[in-house]
């Protein structure tokens, strides 16, 4: 077995997901077979390899034929969002998101 | 289910040009195909009429004043619901964003309404992308068109099954793993993933930031590259679009296919394989060679490696780009006593279960003691299997390969197993990986009826000659 069930409530605690006492032993399976076929991955030696994080850019960081980074200016644009993006907000005191309190005092 | 008369960009405008029909009209027809349709299919989870009717008039009104028609004008298009339409729902297939209405529009969309295009509404897909069926889709599963007890496949299968079943002429995908290509073939039509960067994703909701990709699905290739000629090229929104030239794809699918070097991995045709999938993509690739492609072997040796690599990095991604759906700023809120409360309450409550299990498995990979062993390592595997495609790009211009193990599957038939549904990405998942272009393009059917997909696999910016070997093979077996 690679998860127990302690697993499964501490990534749903990072993960902030709370789940039901149903949803935790459904999960603790179905995450343990899927991790144990992961496991496929040992069966390569990949100590001399680079990891690959992305297409676009060369590991490296050079700019070589394969890479397309284009870094654009760094200058202001006017951007007048904010009630649109706050018209979508489930509890907005414009100009603020309001959520419950987290400070106590 | 009978097709009705297939629309094509080439016959909308042909018609709209010859006034046999405007612009209004062919919208009211496709509502209509759509009203007829959709409470079977599920294919549309809204519908955009007032933005339609709006652009089609516009379109009419060119025509009347005897301007030239933009070249996607008046042609009715479709748009998985995880990319952003500005004042039209975009749910993502989630209960999260049941009410979301995004005050912006992907670039993607602006750029074909731009072109003229009209905006019916927005397609069913696998909550936030996340599936192979269409059944993590919070508003119910889609059927295929080809077949209604079957899955359209997914994540795109809205979009697929629209355009399959003659309820756009166009539409948008998005594949992250497989989602446009693979619900392409379970349905029966073309379906494109273009080169990773080639399409802006401004606007695209993102599920997998190293993977996504947006494409067209279409009902024949010229109409695969009008639409890819347009979303394509970089965009000052999206710093992870490429600054590479946009290919002139109308003229380059027109020549011959003859003389290009045709590669078949002998990895991608072995156990698991159906039958009769095989049998249908190796006669597809006689009839290349019949039309005097050059048949290379090829060894891809990390493919059996590309599932766990895959599913490990996309669940990686995923968990971090999802933890912005926190009830504080959009869509829906579960109230609680403290924010932590109310955080875990609403994403408790929002999310379905595919979205939930990799959120947990990619939490997973990346927290502490097990980053190194899991994704660190998919990373370093994701660069052999990179390395594979690199090395056979050496010989050959294109990739040949099954799209899928299997025609569609029945409706249920893995939804208990998510192992088994992962499996059955097997080879999308690899160019998804390499961040290379892929198409899948219908290649018969199996004895009880069901879309095969064969699959065309070009190196990076390549489109031109993957849609090339894809009319080439479109028009030979068409013809």
């Amino acid at each position: 077995m690679k998860i127990s069930r302690e697993d499964v409530l501490r990534v749903a605690e990072l993960a902030h997901l709370e789940l039901s006492a149903e949803e935790i032993e459904t999960y603790r399976g179905q995450l343990d077979e899927i991790l144990t076929y992961v496991d496929k991955l040992k069966e390569l030696d990949v100590s001399k390899v680079e990891p690959m994080a992305q297409v676009l850019f060369s590991s490296t960081g050079e700019d070589t034929e394969n890479s397309h980074q284009e870094l654009r200016e760094d200058a202001l644009h006017p951007c007048d969002v904010a009630p649109a993006v706050l018209s979508q907000a489930p509890d907005a005191a414009k100009p603020f998101f309001r959520v419950p309190k987290v400070i106590d005092r | 289910m009978n097709a009705p008369t297939p629309w094509t960009v080439a016959t909308v405008r042909e018609g709209l040009v010859a006034k046999k029909i405007s612009a209004r009209e062919l919208a009211d027809e496709f509502y209509g195909r759509i009203e007829g349709q959709n409470p079977t299919l599920n294919a549309f989870l809204t519908l955009s009429k007032e933005r339609a009717y709006t652009q089609a008039d516009k379109m009419d009104a060119l025509i009347a004043r005897g301007e030239p028609l933009p070249p996607l004008g008046g042609v009715p298009i479709a748009v998985k619901d995880v990319i952003s339409t500005r004042d039209v729902r975009t749910t993502c297939g989630s209960k999260i964003l049941e009410t979301y209405v995004p005050p912006y529009d992907a670039t993607a969309v602006e750029r074909l309404e731009r072109a003229g295009a009209v905006v019916l509404g927005k397609t069913n897909c696998d909550e936030f992308a996340m599936g192979s069926s269409n059944e993590n889709s919070a508003y119910g599963p889609v059927r295929n068109p080809a077949a209604p007890d079957r899955v359209p496949g997914g994540s795109s299968g809205g979009s697929a099954a629209a355009v399959a079943a003659g309820l756009a002429v166009a539409a948008l995908g998005t594949d992250t793993g497989g989602s446009i290509r693979q619900p392409g073939s379970f349905c029966g039509i073309p379906g494109l993933m273009p080169t990773y960067g080639r399409v802006s994703r401004y606007g695209l909701v993102a599920f997998a930031s190293s993977l996504d990709k947006i494409g067209p699905f279409t009902t024949n290739i010229p109409d695969a590259a009008a639409v890819l000629a347009l979303i394509a090229g970089y965009d000052p929104n999206d710093s992870t679009s490429a600054n590479v030239p946009v290919d002139d794809y109308l003229e380059a699918i027109e020549r011959p296919a003859g003389g290009l070097r045709i590669g078949v991995p002998e990895d991608y045709f072995g156990e698991g394989l159906d039958s009769e999938v095989k049998e249908r993509v190796q006669a597809a690739i006689s009839v290349l060679e019949k039309l005097g492609c050059k048949r290379i072997p090829l060894q891809m040796p990390h493919t059996d490696y590309a599932i766990a690599a895959y599913y490990i990095i996309a669940t990686a991604e995923a968990s971090s780009n999802l933890a912005r759906y926190d009830g504080v700023r959009y869509g829906v809120r579960v109230p609680g006593s403290t924010l932590i409360e109310m955080y875990r309450k609403t994403r408790e409550r929002g999310f379905g279960s595919e979205v939930k299990r990799r959120i947990m498995l990619g939490t997973y990979a990346l927290s502490s003691g097990y980053y190194d062993a899991y994704y660190l390592r998919a990373q370093k595997v994701r660069a052999l299997i990179a390395q594979d495609f690199e090395a056979a790009f050496q010989k050959a211009d294109v990739i040949l390969t099954p799209t899928a193990p299997t025609p569609a599957f029945c409706l249920g038939e893995k939804v208990e197993d998510p192992l088994q549904m992962y499996l059955a990405d097997i080879y999308t998942v690899t160019g998804s990986l390499a961040g290379v272009p892929g198409i899948s393009v219908p290649c018969g059917k199996t004895k009880a009826g069901l879309p095969v997909g064969l699959q065309i696999f070009g190196s990076h910016f390549r489109e031109s000659v993957v849609l090339r070997v894809a009319r080439a093979f479109e028009k030979n077996v068409t013809s």
